[in-house]
């Protein structure tokens, strides 16, 4: 297929498209597949089918006869509300949907009936309805371009990407762009890197193309390993061909012929689709020899992880791809010069690829002029935790916390208070009410001591405990530590251990100048990334919520309640009527008293198993 | 491969029996190749086949392919993905990433663990039926906390939800018997 064949095929897709009356996507990403999506999507087909207004793409693309088709679609982002099934063109967004719901929808769909209301979006505050998708606030306040296909269209299907414009960027590149042209439309653009170190794209490309080849490498880090973080999964499951255009495209801008996507082992999905897009794009002449006609060869492989954290880490995945044990080494030599078996290899993120084809298509100066100077382009966050609306989100960079987290996420759910976000996984750090209005950047992020990482955004409330966050991030830290390092193998043990402590109720005075002095040596002492921001969750605990940490070393309290070994119970003689339930129900019986008159807890019985306050019919008993 | 007809040595003869005996690995390995960037997916379906990675096959493999016995055993005991213990007929992963850990993954593990009777650090029942893992983050954060067993993702759990899915399980297996 040479380019002009491209163009004749993606005309001939798109006019079979819209010939479609209507077209029902069921979202099939990991999340909604969880929730039952697969069989949602069968009654609903059943149903279109019954009523003799199916067609398949194949028929839509391949005769003139039409009618409703119904896709599964990659993942739509609000996950928290799935299965979620959306109509076209009507935009219409069902949410938690069920395979008895299907009847009603397909009757509303197909005789233009209302919507069906129930199964509407409603506020969980306001209580206000709605029917379109673009219009609910979670959606509302986004700018969706990397995430554009991811729910729209059907993953598994080559022909959708291209009819949505697929592989034009590509054509484009290889029929008219040199290699350094290439280079210097990305670098215009001002692309930073999304894996979380937001160094500059096409600096990274332009230094990988001027090393000498003949053999060079490009690989996709797919190894999300950020606990919290789901970005790149989606993108893989959702829309994986813009992943594979972004890297042919590099392959070409850097003269390499080889390239490999590292998937996390914990993403099958991704894998499986991926493996099918590698396959179709080859069968359409798209990847492999001759490309487009042109003359360029390029070919992809899929490596799966096999559970290592570390291996986010360039240096590391390499090793890992090598067959070795994914331990990182120095930098330099940086992969740019002597990567993949000593060849110079370019290596991104897989949202970082997701960005390619844009720029290409629209234009570096379209591209910068999303978000703010320094930091161009819109971020995918995936938004979670105790916030009302969970899911995948795409955001100009710059956008502030608070329109996130309120606007987009809804504000705390149960109306409780915002306490902290978490940004940037374990090497990030937690931002507080203070900085609700700091711009989502890479750079203002840093300042303040966290990072946008891959871009997890886990939010907290008022019930959780800082200090138990830090210790279950250096927990975190502690086992994929890789054991190279001594300051980071070691290091990150010793503060586990008081961290530890700290939550237990045996935490000393003198530990927080220990701990202080252990991340900086951690910090300082490290070869990678991993070990490089270790402390930093622990260092933003401190600075922020000092107050807490002191609660818990000196005074034996936990403020937020979560600590089980700091926890008590107490029963308030005020409200205490003299029932004896609470001492019947106890397992340990710890509370004794006289029937009529205020009971006691014996503190030192108590195993603080909850059973006298979550029974009380007074309410008399309180933690604390 | 011998021909037909040929009369077999002594080593040949043994190198047969050990080649039966690692048949599957072999198919797996004649499949995938000898090369060092074979290791970790050999080892992977290695252990999609038996479930871990035996010692014997490790060293087998470790010949096979050229390799130091020692940097194929570093090589499974760096990823977290392979065990070198046999695990159970239900591998059951308690995600205990970020989002999980903040909406209550705890209680879900101590309900399942209850359940089947583990304590302490022991991963996996006697009957070799369970072997319950924690896992950082299976990516499945809107539906927190998360379990997955084997290949299914279950969201949204709390430990009733999860004694109820066991359930369920248990009387599929009934059934199977």
């Amino acid at each position: 297929m040479n380019k002009e064949q491209l163009e004749q095929r993606r005309d001939q897709w798109r006019q079979g498209f819209a010939r479609e009356k209507a077209r029902i996507l069921v979202c099939a990403g990991t999340g909604c597949v969880a929730n039952g999506s697969l069989a949602v999507y069968e009654a609903l087909k059943r149903e279109v089918e019954a009523r003799g207004e199916f067609i398949t793409v194949d028929l839509l693309l391949e005769s003139k006869e039409t009618g409703v088709a119904v896709v599964k679609s990659g993942c739509h982002g609000f996950c928290e509300m799935g299965p979620l099934v959306r109509l076209e063109p009507s935009g219409i967004l069902y949410t938690k949907v069920k395979v008895e719901d299907a009847p009603e929808i397909v009757e509303a769909l197909l005789n233009g009936g209302k919507p069906v209301e129930r199964l509407l979006y409603h506020h969980p505050l306001t209580g206000e309805v709605y029917a379109a998708e673009h219009q609910i606030p979670f959606y509302h306040h986004q700018q969706r371009t990397t995430l554009a296909n991811c729910g729209r269209i059907d993953p598994e299907d080559i022909r959708e990407y291209i009819a949505n414009g697929g592989y034009a960027a590509l054509a484009k590149v290889l029929t008219g762009m040199t290699p350094e042209a290439v280079c210097r439309e990305v670098i215009a653009s001002g692309l930073r890197g999304r894996g979380g170190g937001g160094f500059p794209t096409g600096k990274k490309w332009e230094l990988t193309r001027i090393e000498k080849g003949p053999k060079k490498y490009v690989v996709c880090n797919g190894d999300e390993g950020d606990p919290g973080a789901f970005m790149d999964r989606s993108l893989m499951e959702g829309d994986p061909h813009r992943v594979l255009e972004g890297m042919i495209i590099a392959g070409y801008a850097i003269g390499a012929d080889e390239g490999y996507i590292y998937v996390r082992a914990e993403y099958p999905l991704a894998v499986k689709r991926l493996k099918k897009a590698i396959a179709e794009a080859k069968e359409y002449g798209l990847l492999g020899q001759n490309i487009l006609g042109t003359g360029f060869n390029f070919d992809l492989k899929i490596k799966e992880g096999a559970g290592a954290f570390v291996c986010g880490e360039e240096t590391a995945l390499l090793a890992s791809i090598e067959g070795k044990r994914g331990m990182p080494s120095p930098k330099p030599p940086f992969p740019a010069q002597h990567g993949l078996w000593g060849k110079p290899t370019l290596i991104n993120n897989v949202e970082t690829y997701g960005n390619i084809a844009q720029i290409i298509n629209k234009g570096a100066d379209w591209f910068s002029g999303i978000g703010t100077p320094s930091n161009t382009g819109t971020k995918t966050f995936a938004l979670t935790g105790q916030v009302a609306n969970t899911g995948l989100i795409e955001v100009p960079l710059g956008t502030t916390l608070r329109q996130v987290v309120f606007e987009i996420g809804g504000g705390i759910r149960g109306g409780k208070k915002f306490k902290a976000v978490q940004i940037g996984g374990p090497s990030g750090g937690c931002l507080t009410e203070e900085h609700l209005d700091l711009p989502l950047d890479f750079d203002s992020l840093k300042a303040a001591g966290a990072m946008i990482g891959s871009g997890g955004l886990v939010v907290m409330d008022e019930g959780t405990c800082m200090v138990e966050v830090a210790r279950f991030f250096m927990n975190f830290t502690q086992n994929e530590s890789c054991g190279k390092c001594v300051p980071c193998r070691e290091g990150t043990k010793r503060m586990l251990e008081i961290l530890q402590r700290a939550v237990n109720g045996e935490g000393r005075p003198e530990d927080v100048e220990t701990l202080q002095e252990l991340a900086e040596a951690v910090r300082d002492g490290s070869l990678c990334g991993l070990g490089k921001t270790a402390p930093n969750p622990v260092l933003t605990m401190l600075k922020y919520f000092k107050d807490e940490y002191i609660a818990h070393v000196v005074e034996k309290r936990c403020p937020a309640g979560v600590c089980s070994a700091l926890k008590g119970y107490q029963i308030d003689p005020e409200k205490c009527k003299g029932c004896s339930k609470c001492a019947r129900l106890c397992p340990v019986q710890a509370i004794s008293g006289e029937l009529k008159k205020p009971y006691q807890i014996d503190q030192t019985k108590c195993i603080k198993c909850g059973a006298c306050v979550k029974n009380c019919p007074f309410k008399a008993i309180k933690e604390g | 491969m011998n021909q037909e007809g040929v009369k077999q040595t002594p080593k040949e003869e043994h190198a047969n029996t050990y080649q039966r005996k690692f048949e599957k690995v072999n198919e797996i390995i004649n499949r995938l190749g000898r090369s060092r960037s074979a290791l970790i997916p050999i080892l992977q379906e290695v252990q999609e086949e038996y479930r871990y990675l035996p010692e014997e096959i490790l060293t087998y493999i470790a010949t096979a392919l050229g390799l130091s016995p020692a940097s194929v055993f570093g090589v499974a005991t760096f990823y977290a993905q392979f065990s070198l213990e046999a695990k159970g007929k239900y591998v059951i992963r308690v995600c205990d990433g970020t989002a999980c850990h903040v909406r209550g993954s705890n209680p879900v593990l101590d309900a399942i663990k209850k359940r089947v009777n583990l304590t302490g650090n022991k991963k996996t029942t006697d009957d070799l039926r369970y072997t319950i893992e924690t896992v950082s983050c299976l990516g499945a954060c809107g539906l927190a906390p998360v379990v997955m067993i084997n290949d299914k993702i279950y969201g949204q759990m709390t430990p009733d939800a999860i004694n109820i899915i066991l359930d369920e399980l248990e009387k599929e297996e009934a059934a199977d018997e």
